[in-house]
């Protein structure tokens, strides 16, 4: 489940200007091996590439093929979907459809986070020094009512929440 | 292939229909995002300062200062 999701992925990260004469490589040749077809990958965003889904053929999608250099009137249905699909993969249709890969991503993205937290975790314990002294409560205390006693922001801000007869914090 | 007509798509004036769209939109949030600002934000606090200043006496907010102890150079 895995290597398929990466693999995914790794397709779905290619642009058309890496496409060689080899098509988007990497895929068939060994997850999803669909004999006689070769390496082709169609995305929403390049869904025609250059070369046919199926380049080796037999004798009779040869005649087809041959068939398909005249006029395309004397196709009947079924061989016009039998070319489409020698042409290309899949149709639009498949090719867009919607897939699970997010729930993949989105748990793997969690993981890491949880795995982050527990580093940061024990740098907290085995790295950091000693607070400052001006991080201890007791600092923080006087350098608050020292705030105050100056009157900081009396209008809007910080000094405007105090009450300075009953020496609180106003309701 | 398709079994009803589909309508045709609009073929001219595409850039022209996006742009006048999307400027009068640009219009309209930005003055609506200014009078939003004007009248949530600003004016009540010019409303707030105004009060607060109007019956304010420096001298005596100077002494409680200089009781609390913070200046240096008024004791």
């Amino acid at each position: 489940m895995f290597s398929r999701a990466a693999w995914s992925l790794v397709l779905r990260n290619r642009r058309h200007g890496t496409r060689g004469s080899h098509g988007p490589g990497g895929i068939a040749r060994g997850e999803g091996k669909m004999p006689p077809y070769t390496n082709y990958y169609a995305q929403r965003s390049y869904p025609m590439p250059d070369e046919p889904f199926c380049t080796e053929l037999s004798a009779e999608q040869q005649a087809l093929k041959d068939k398909e250099k005249g006029s395309w009137t004397q196709l009947s249905h079924a061989e016009k979907v039998a070319l489409y699909r020698l042409q290309f993969h899949e149709t639009f249709a498949e090719m867009n459809r919607r897939s699970n890969e997010w729930k993949t991503v989105v748990g793997c993205v969690f993981f890491f986070c949880g795995f982050t937290a527990l580093l940061i975790w024990w740098q907290h314990v085995y790295v950091f020094p000693e607070k400052p002294i001006t991080l201890t409560d007791e600092w923080k205390a006087r350098q608050l009512q020292r705030i105050l006693d100056m009157k900081g922001n009396p209008v809007q801000g910080l000094a405007s929440c105090w009450d300075y007869e009953k020496k609180q914090w106003k309701k | 292939m398709a079994s009803g007509a589909l309508m045709k798509p609009q073929m001219h004036g595409l850039l022209v229909k996006h742009l006048r769209f999307h400027i009068v939109g640009a219009f309209i949030v930005s003055l609506g995002v200014a009078a939003f600002y004007k009248f949530v934000v600003a004016e009540p606090r010019k409303k707030t300062y105004a009060d607060s200043y109007r019956n304010y006496d420096s001298m005596k907010d100077f002494e409680e200062m200089r009781k609390a102890g913070i200046f240096q150079s008024a004791k």
